[in-house]
């Protein structure tokens, strides 16, 4: 074929090979829309996203509800769980986050995109972009079940957003932790079980679903500094009143402090990759 | 295919000198020396282990070497590899493209991230499916593919950026017949449009297919390397290849030349299965005195033609072994496809 036939959009100046801000943004942007389309083609991917809202809330609220505010009175005890659930929610995402990781930096377009002229942090940036979309979509479902059932807010719809946003801050920032994983371990299964060894007492040693006062001194010690209570609290005080401050910093700190150590391991770990 | 024709001018596109990769205790590259020159095509040939896909990844950023140095188009692989990945394309043994993307997706996205427009990524794209016959397959997930469709998307998504140096790792590993000559036309294709491709094989036939210079490596080391029919003349001469129109004559051709004791033939041997009769040969000149003998014994002969030695009596004759030899080298994981593939 001759030359003339293909267009020539040329490539960008190699001015010393450094990717700019808006080529970045690009990259991302067309990464992102790779794990969209991704999700599109298989979109029971999307189970954990849209299901596990509904079961949980219902599960709580209806078997542990009664006993925690008095039988008839579970949607006090659904005003107290609903934070918490959305505190929690953040984690099971970025738990699915390290294991398709792990699945997909396997396979071959993992070495296209390591050998193209993109920043390479790019690549885990997009998913998490894709993510965050994907909590905001479990959150949306959460509170709708919520409402459903009876939740009621007693601050403004500001303080609701705040909640939420503060949720994908945090959730976002415990993604770079599974993506280290995800890279780090052999087999999404082994992801999968790490995982739960982390999550677990996070999840339950908090104050997500239960109030700590009534733990044992050493544990309510132990949710004091456990991030998620930080975040539930908050979450609980932006959405039905209260001392909001020091458990937002300290939620804000966490999430700069975790993104901090495990972003640049992560993008490191991508790197070396071999 | 013609015999190619090694451009005369022009540089080394790639430049290896002393390359040396371990992964733990095995030398993958142990001292690598090789150039490919500008829009010529380098065969580096192997068997499963010695090194092909590990120096391929060294060349394309994906590992970085232990010592010695490697440039592409100008850019050191250690140094700038930012630079480099703007001039180099890739496609390995396996798929490189998003399977459950469809074959325009992928494109479009490759674009994208090259910094095409949206409006030049979308035309790029389908300037690419068309090209490689993948238009009626463009919606498609490229998990639904045959494996040939899938290589040639790989080789599009390849072509995408325009590189002016291809590598291609095995690229008809796995593959059949009719669909390997697919991809070696594109490959031919691409190379006539000016494209310096470093292509690994197992295959002897591909690099005679594909190749103008040819390099030999086993256990991480440069064992030979010079032009395809360079190497042949080291192993040997030709073997004249006649085929009697009527099997029956076979053994009796076979006498009759061997009979003759023409200048410097030392014997001809009946191949049955292949219903042809083989003669070393090492001149024109004897090949015109076979010839002219047959015709004036009066021969009905269905076929006639000269082979140089098979790459595989080259590898054996510069190795010392077998081209099948079981691999001790760990040449990535690349290595337990081809394997399963072979």
């Amino acid at each position: 074929m001759s030359a003339a036939t293909v267009s020539a959009p040329t490539a960008a100046p190699a001015h010393e090979g450094r990717i700019g801000l808006r080529a970045n943004v690009r990259h991302i942007g067309a990464l992102a829309r790779r794990n969209m389309l991704q999700i599109k083609a298989d979109p029971e991917s999307m189970f954990d996203a849209v299901i596990m809202p509904i079961i949980f809330i219902l599960l709580f609220t209806y078997v542990f509800g009664g006993s925690m505010a008095g039988k008839g009175h579970e949607q006090e005890y659904l005003n107290y769980l609903v934070p918490g659930l959305m505190a929690m929610q953040g984690m099971n995402i970025a738990m699915a986050v390290g294991t398709g990781v792990n699945d997909d930096f396997k396979k071959g377009v993992m070495d296209r995109f390591r050998t193209m002229p993109i920043s390479r942090s790019s690549v885990l940036v997009a998913k998490i972009v894709v993510e965050v979309g994907r909590m905001l979509v479990a959150t949306a479902i959460l509170l709708g079940m919520g409402f459903a059932l009876g939740l009621s807010i007693t601050t403004t719809p500001l303080h609701l957003l705040a909640a939420v946003a503060l949720s994908m801050v945090f959730g976002a920032s415990l993604m770079w932790v599974f993506i280290l994983l995800g890279l780090s371990l052999k087999t999404p299964q082994a992801v999968q079980g790490m995982a739960m060894i982390i999550l677990m007492p996070l999840q339950f040693g908090s104050s997500i679903f239960a109030p700590t006062a009534k733990m044992p001194g050493w544990l309510e010690g132990f949710t004091k500094y456990n991030p998620l209570s930080n975040l539930a609290d908050a979450s609980r005080h932006l959405m039905r009143g209260g001392p909001v401050a020091h458990s937002m910093w300290m939620t804000l700190a966490w999430a700069a402090g975790i993104t901090l150590v495990t972003a640049p391991l992560a993008v490191a770990k991508f790197r070396n990759k071999t | 295919m013609t015999r190619k024709d090694i451009p005369a001018r022009g540089g080394n596109a790639v430049e290896v000198r002393g390359l040396v990769k371990h992964f733990g205790e095995t030398k993958a590259l142990d001292g690598v020396d090789l150039d490919v020159r500008e829009g010529t095509v380098l065969g580096v040939l192997g068997p499963n282990g010695a090194g092909k896909t590990t120096l391929v990844r060294c060349l394309s950023t994906l590992i970085r070497p232990d010592a010695g140095t490697a440039r592409v188009a100008g850019y050191d692989v250690v140094r700038q590899p930012r630079q480099l990945r703007r001039v180099i394309g890739l496609t390995g043994q396996y798929a490189s493209v998003d399977e459950k993307l469809s074959g325009r997706e992928n494109l479009y996205m490759i674009g994208r991230l090259l910094d095409l427009s949206r409006k030049d990524a979308r035309r790029r794209a389908d300037e690419m499916l068309e090209r490689f016959s993948l238009t009626e397959a463009a919606k498609r997930p490229a998990m639904n593919y045959s494996g040939g469709m899938r290589r040639r998307l790989d080789l599009a998504a390849s072509m995408i950026g325009r590189p002016s140096v291809l590598y291609l790792d095995e690229p008809t590993t796995g593959l059949d017949p009719r669909t390997r000559n697919e991809v070696w036309e594109e490959v031919q294709r691409m190379v006539g449009e000016g494209t310096t491709v470093l292509l690994t094989t197992q295959y002897m036939e591909e690099a005679e297919q594909l190749a103008h210079e040819l390099t030999v490596v086993d256990r991480g080391r440069v064992i030979a390397g010079g032009r395809v029919d360079e190497l042949k003349a080291k192993v040997g001469g030709r073997t004249l290849q006649v085929r009697p129109a009527d099997p029956a004559d076979l053994h009796r051709l076979a006498a009759e030349v061997t009979r003759a004791g023409l200048d410097g033939i030392a014997g001809a041997t009946a191949d049955a299965t292949e219903g042809v009769v083989n003669v070393p040969i090492v001149s024109d000149e004897q090949l015109t005195a076979v010839v002219g003998l047959l015709g004036e014994r009066g021969f009905a002969l269905a076929g006639i033609s000269t082979h140089l030695p098979s790459l595989d009596e080259v590898f054996l004759a510069v190795t010392g072994q077998k081209t099948s030899a079981p691999s001790e080298a760990q040449d990535t994981r690349t290595d337990e496809f081809q394997e399963v593939a072979a």
